[in-house]
């Protein structure tokens, strides 16, 4: 065997390793040190609980806040330059990808923040929480940066696992342990079949790398279709179960609303971003030239996913389980900007691009905001989330309810929030690439989804009148709500942007549309 | 643009393409054979007498009752480990058969000593959170 070995092993050429470019890594370095670093705090300090936690919190927000600074750099960076690749090709630096890794960042600040308080009531493991929280952002950015199909399939793998896992983090509950469950094996069905998407797309293009499939493409003229488009409808299936895409949504209301509240709220708001950036570059980057094959297709999701969303939320009685059905709605919303990708690019038209990224930061904001309302109203063991517990809200607390009313307004699409300005920009795209059905589809879609939302907001200001019977027969009122700092600061946070998203919406739009002109070349 | 015809290319570079797996068919049909060979002529040679105890799970010893016995737990983080390791090694090892004339070089080790560090630092966690201990 040594022999053989010593015999065979000259003929190797030697290996030749990437350069290491350490400022496009530094973000996702800076997330993964500070998970590593909250875990081993949390193995090797034992004597104190509180210096551990206290601790954790600091690495935690030290870890964001050194991403978000070299996110900043790669924002001007790539404004200089351009988009560049870099890793032999496999992680793309562009305005896509740091559009979405700030989007997911955000998520995952408000996220702990949400956490801090959910986590000392419901007496869980903080360190844990926050080392998860960190590790499924990491694997969101690096999914964000892909640019090879193999580095897509494993960030998609490390954010599932650390999500599977946040899923089922309050073990006592068994509604967490079923989502937890439910979000495993439906994941890992839909990991196996992005694999095969990959192993097709590459048996018909000879590449992985998205550069490389795209340069293919242009180059050479297929005489059978048939394994590309088998590999692309399978890509679709798996990146269209994360977004929670209809027909593929069948776990989603179970699980979001089985997981801790605080994970609900990042989840909604990360992996969308995440999975629709992964969507944005496979398909209108490196399948671009084949845009009518995948376009009747993702028109297609873009309607079930409206319908469902819009109809099956309007029947739910927990408000947990509607808001994971309106999730399902956005999704749709998104699917128009992914459908009409780079029809605008040229002239002062707005690529379906931009407004899919702008959709994906407002839906962020808007998702977040209304499942910290929820989180703030659950009592412990994170009950108390149904359709009559918010009735009469608005007489007793008043700050609450209008908090709720404006992120469910925007969630509708009303005037002055981001809501409406991101549904503006995905109808304009759709209406300046032709696609004139999709866009009113779209608008109908919207009028019966303020149904919906509408339905809750005056639940809320309806007058209780249980609850005065039962205050007049002199019975134990309804336990106050108590809004703890963490989740007041991301909620208030939340709120403002959403506000500043809708009145001063140019700013970020404009972000938005550079983004994806500096795509990697 | 170049057209991409296929009927020529497959007459010349796919017969060289299923050549290199001539080998793998070698072996399939190699195991095939002495598998086949060592079982076959050892049930034709073999005196044949049944007997209810040979069908048993264990000759000697406890008969195990039922067909499913239920595990204990605490096997499961051991085959956990074991498989976490496992996988480790089939990626320590090609870098160990190439560390010295592939050009890896410190940039390898470095790689690699990150690689098998991460790893360390989740056993150290399982360690100290008492996994390791029979309890």
């Amino acid at each position: 065997m040594t022999a053989w070995l010593a015999v065979a092993a000259p003929i190797l050429p030697p290996i030749a390793t990437p350069r290491v470019d350490w400022p496009t890594v530094a973000p996702v370095v800076a997330m993964f040190g500070a998970a590593l670093a909250i875990v081993l705090l949390r193995a090797l300090v034992r004597h104190s609980r509180r210096l551990v936690d206290t601790t954790s919190v600091v690495l935690a927000f030290a870890g964001m806040a050194t991403a978000a600074g070299f996110l900043f750099y790669q924002w001007h960076l790539v404004r200089e330059t351009g988009g560049y690749q870099t890793f032999a090709g496999a992680v793309a630096v562009d305005g896509l990808a740091v559009f979405v890794q700030a989007i997911v960042l955000g998520a995952c600040a408000l996220g702990v923040l949400l956490g801090l308080g959910y986590v000392r009531r419901e007496a869980l493991e903080l360190p844990e929480l926050l080392a998860l929280l960190l590790l499924c952002t990491t694997g969101m950015m690096v999914m964000a940066q892909a640019n090879d199909l193999v580095v897509v399939f494993v960030a998609l793998e490390v954010f599932s696992i650390a999500l599977y896992v946040l899923s089922a983090f309050d073990l006592r509950r068994a509604e967490s342990q079923e989502a937890g469950l439910k979000y495993f094996v439906l994941g890992a069905f839909s990991s196996a079949i992005f694999l095969y998407g990959i192993a097709l797309t590459y048996g018909a293009t000879g590449t992985t790398s998205l550069t490389g499939i795209a340069t293919f493409l242009a180059g050479n003229t297929l005489t059978h279709t048939g394994l590309l488009l088998a590999g692309f409808a399978l890509l679709l299936v798996g990146l269209g179960f994360k977004v929670a895409a209809a027909p593929f949504h069948m776990w989603t209301p179970d699980v979001y609303e089985g997981a801790p509240t605080p994970i609900t709220a990042f989840m909604s708001a990360a992996t969308k971003a995440a999975a629709f950036g992964a969507l944005l570059r496979i398909f209108a980057g490196s399948f671009q030239l084949y845009v009518s094959d995948w376009r009747p297709v993702v028109f297609g999701l873009a309607v079930a996913s409206l319908v469902v969303g819009t109809v099956a939320a309007a029947v739910q009685t927990d408000v947990k389980r509607m808001l994971a059905y309106s999730s399902i709605g956005h999704a749709g919303f998104v699917l128009i900007g992914l459908q009409v990708a780079n029809a605008g690019a040229s002239g002062n038209r707005l690529p379906g691009t931009a407004a899919a990224l702008f959709y994906l930061l407002v839906y962020a904001v808007m998702a977040i905001g209304a499942f910290g309302v929820v989180q703030v109203m659950t009592q412990r063991g994170d009950t108390h989330h149904a359709l009559s517990d918010y009735r009469g809200l608005a007489r007793t607390e008043p700050a609450i309810a209008g908090l709720l009313t404006l992120f469910l307004l925007a969630q509708t699409g009303v005037p002055l929030t981001g809501g409406f300005v991101a549904k503006l920009a995905v109808f304009r795209s759709a209406v300046d690439a032709g696609q004139y059905q999709l866009a009113l589809i779209g608008m109908l879609a919207a009028v019966i989804s303020a149904f919906v939302y509408l339905r809750l907001v005056i639940t809320m200001y309806a007058p209780n009148s249980d609850a005065e019977n039962a205050a007049a027969e002199g019975a134990e009122p309804a336990p106050r709500v108590r809004i703890d700092p963490g989740a007041g600061i991301a909620l208030f946070l939340t709120a403002a942007a959403v506000l500043v998203l809708g009145v001063m919406p140019n700013w970020t739009l404009d972000i938005a549309h550079q983004a994806t002109q500096l795509l990697a070349k | 643009m170049t057209t991409f015809h296929a009927p020529p290319l497959a007459a010349s570079v796919m017969t060289e393409y299923y050549r290199q797996y001539l080998a793998v068919a070698v072996f399939v049909g190699a195991a095939l054979v002495m598998v086949g060979a060592m079982l076959g002529v050892g049930a034709l040679l073999r005196p044949k007498r049944p007997q209810p105890e040979k069908y048993i799970t264990y000759e000697s010893g406890s008969d195990p009752f039922g067909t499913f016995g239920q595990q204990n737990v605490r096997y499961y983080v051991y085959a956990l480990l074991f498989v976490i390791f496992d996988v480790e090694t089939v990626f320590v090892f090609p870098w160990a058969v190439n560390a010295d004339h592939s050009g890896l070089g410190w940039f390898g080790f470095g790689e690699i000593a990150v690689f098998v560090l991460i790893l360390v630092a989740g056993l150290g966690y399982l360690w100290r959170k008492g996994l390791l201990s029979w309890a």
